[in-house]
């Protein structure tokens, strides 16, 4: 393994193109503060990073174990909570963020722990309604819990001086260096390391034995692994990665409701991440997940253009088709599309054959 | 082995038939009584667990069958529910003088062309269904949790599309509406029909089963699908059979719980789909019987956790589903060994 491979733990990208496209991406989003000023590009930006790191703790499920969850969210809304909560109770301090991601991310794995154990050792389709359930139970008892949750309000809380926007630390090429830009790049940091890290678990042996599971298990317990231990296992690795990458958004957002940490939508977003990235691939995600949350913030304000035209033409139902709030309905077709001809997504097409 | 050590005229070995799970239900309702203050109370509470659990065993029912036969856990089963409850509003909306009339039978004029409208549209989309979208995937799990998936989504998103987002209201019809007494108990009278309702679909399912020839065809299957190809039955034949049926009766299911709640709204498949699955959980996956014992005891057990402790309704699905599955992990009655 050459010197620069090290941090990608001998798994590079394999494709000029994408190389390439990754290397724009990262650049990017390094410089966001400083390429895009702007309260709306620098919040794109973050929304991209913390999409990324989630969808790729996702891939560690769906493309590398081939489970489906339907409970990433709560994970994801654990680690939201357990910042909100613990800032909004103790105040604007840094040990309450210690705090809360010492209670959030434990919670998280436990819960994932338990699920696991419970439902991995039937089959996995019994895996993919329980999580459905539970997560939805979920919801409900966080939007319900308004003492503790704020309910359907959520929580809104002051960060630790340091991070908020009135904080300037002077200018660096012409652009005020404040707060928000010390908390993107805690974000964008620790979102690079969740995803190296993430990177170096499916290399190592025990993310070999996870693919044979994927492609075989019985041949995988045949072998000796045991399937309930090692699937478990990875669910409570992607769960806890889940709760950090909600504690990152709920830092970022100094907010945290049912809508940005809980709901079912934010769920179909990471599927449709990893799937139209590519499953299976960790790159996947980077991919899958800035041309996701571009789309979303830039595409859906020209649905609302053709929608507006369409209704100016008199063409029945197309208005109501390409309506802004209609997103979900062209995300959907896409991703039936994308699973049935490009089961490898864009990373898969582009290294060209199965990986 | 010589022939007369065979006797023809012994009976063959019987499974042993397992009736613990049957008593679970009564043992809930039982098991309330002391808790809530009047009888009256309980009788209401009842009736409406029942009524409830029927409308949630018709709709968990085709899924269940579905599954069993096909091996094909369809996530999608929600949507039919909610298209369904909309083709009735198509219906029923021009048709609201009859649902206002003061008699039966304008009132049945209105509901039963409604309903069959319901079952007819809701059957041919699951045909277009299973033929366009699950077909390619037979056999591979995780492509057919995601493709249904977003087949549900699909739906949804076109239901908002076509409605709009607000919520349609779907009076019921004035013969059905209020309540008779009952003793003390307050009953209302669309609880009856919905229980008599769910218990005919059951009882049709079961003599569907169990005495007709395709019933024998379908148990094969679920049994051993390359078996009962191998004697020379279209095996694919019967699926489109079963997947229409089994997304018909999500559709009446959708009407009569949007007459339930007297309105329509597209998120109710999403919402619904979900109590289908614990349900079918708890049932074990593949079996009518084990889903209708299931859906009584998730409904029973909703109806009295909501009377006696509002706030852990919200989880008493969930606190149900666990303890089933530590009692047999596999559901009441596993019919599938896959």
């Amino acid at each position: 393994m050459t010197l620069p491979m090290m941090p990608l733990s001998g798994d590079p990208p394999r494709s000029r193109f994408l190389g390439a496209a990754l290397i724009l991406i990262v650049l990017a989003l390094a410089l966001a503060p400083f390429l895009f000023p702007g309260a709306k590009p620098l919040n794109v930006a973050a929304k991209i990073c913390i999409f990324i790191a989630l969808a790729a703790s996702y891939d560690l499920l769906l493309g590398y174990t081939g489970v489906v969850s339907f409970a990433h969210t709560m994970f994801y809304g654990i680690g939201s909570y357990g910042i909100a909560i613990a800032l909004y109770s103790l105040g604007a301090r840094w040990d309450a963020i210690g705090l809360g991601l010492l209670v959030a991310l434990p919670l998280a794995a436990l819960l994932a722990l338990v699920i696991g154990l419970f439902s991995l050792r039937v089959q996995t389709i019994f895996f993919a309604m329980i999580t459905l359930a539970v997560a939805s139970a979920f919801a409900v008892l966080a939007s319900q819990l308004s003492w503790l949750t704020g309910g359907e309000d959520g929580r809104s809380f002051r960060v630790p001086e340091l991070l908020r926007p009135g904080t300037s630390f002077g200018n660096l090429f012409g652009i005020e260096v404040t707060g928000r830009t010390l908390t993107y790049y805690i974000v964008f940091v620790c979102c690079v390391l969740l995803l190296l890290l993430l990177l170096r678990i499916v290399n190592s042996p025990f993310g070999r034995v996870l693919q044979a599971i994927r492609e075989n298990p019985f041949r995988a317990e045949a072998l000796g692994y045991r399937t309930v231990f090692h699937r478990t296992y990875a669910n409570v690795i992607a769960a806890a990665v889940a709760a950090a990458v909600g504690a990152l958004n709920a830092l970022w957002l100094r907010y945290t409701g049912p809508d940005t940490s809980l709901s079912f939508n934010i769920m179909l977003d990471i599927l449709l991440i990893v799937v139209i990235g590519g499953m299976g691939t960790m790159y996947g995600a980077i991919v899958g997940g800035t041309l996701y949350v571009l789309a979303q913030n830039y595409l859906q304000a020209l649905m609302g253009t053709v929608s507006a035209a369409a209704g100016d033409a008199g063409i029945p139902i197309l208005p109501q088709l390409f309506h802004p709030d209609r997103w979900l309905l062209w995300l959907g077709v896409l991703f039936i599309l994308s699973v049935y001809f490009f089961p490898t997504g864009v990373v898969g097409k582009l290294r060209g054959g199965p990986s | 082995m010589s022939a007369q050590d065979i006797d023809a005229g012994a009976a063959l070995p019987k499974t042993p038939r397992d009736y613990l799970p049957l008593l679970l239900p009564v043992a809930l309702a039982l098991a309330a009584l002391p808790f809530i203050p009047s009888s009256s109370t309980w009788v209401t509470l009842t009736i409406a667990g029942l009524a409830m659990g029927m409308m949630i065993f018709v709709m968990a029912s085709g899924l269940t069958l579905i599954f069993g036969l096909m091996d094909v856990l369809n996530f999608g089963h929600g949507a039919f529910i909610a298209i369904g409850a909309y083709m009735a509003t198509l219906v029923l909306i021009p048709l609201a003088g009859w649902m206002q009339a003061d008699s039966v039978w304008l009132n049945l004029a209105a509901i039963v062309p409604a309903a069959l409208f319901a079952i007819v549209v809701t059957g041919a989309l699951g045909l277009a269904f299973e033929r366009i979208v699950i077909m390619p995937v037979y056999g591979q799990h995780l492509k057919q949790i995601l493709i249904t998936m977003g087949g549900m989504i699909v739906a949804e998103q076109i239901l908002y599309a076509f409605f709009g987002p607000q919520q349609i209201p779907l009076p019921l019809p004035t013969s059905l509406r209020g309540s008779f007494q009952f003793g003390e108990a307050a009953v209302e009278k669309y609880r009856v029909v919905a229980v008599l309702v769910g218990l005919a679909v059951f009882l049709a399912m079961l003599l569907i089963l169990n005495r007709t020839k395709i019933g024998l065809l379908i148990r094969a299957g679920v049994e051993n699908t390359e078996m009962v190809e191998a004697l020379g039955y279209r095996i694919t034949r019967l699926f489109v059979g079963v997947f229409m049926a089994g997304s018909a009766l999500a559709g009446l299911g959708g009407v009569m719980w949007g007459l339930y709640r007297e309105q329509v709204n597209a998120a109710m498949g999403a919402e619904l789909m979900v109590l289908v699955f614990i349900v079918v959980i708890i049932g074990g996956l593949g079996s009518v019987t084990g889903c209708f014992i299931g859906a009584l005891l998730v409904a029973l057990a909703t109806n009295y956790a909501g009377f006696l402790m509002p706030k852990a309704a919200l989880i008493t699905d969930i606190l149900l589903m666990v303890v089933i599955l530590l009692w047999r992990p596999r559901g009441l009655y596993p019919v599938t060994s896959r």
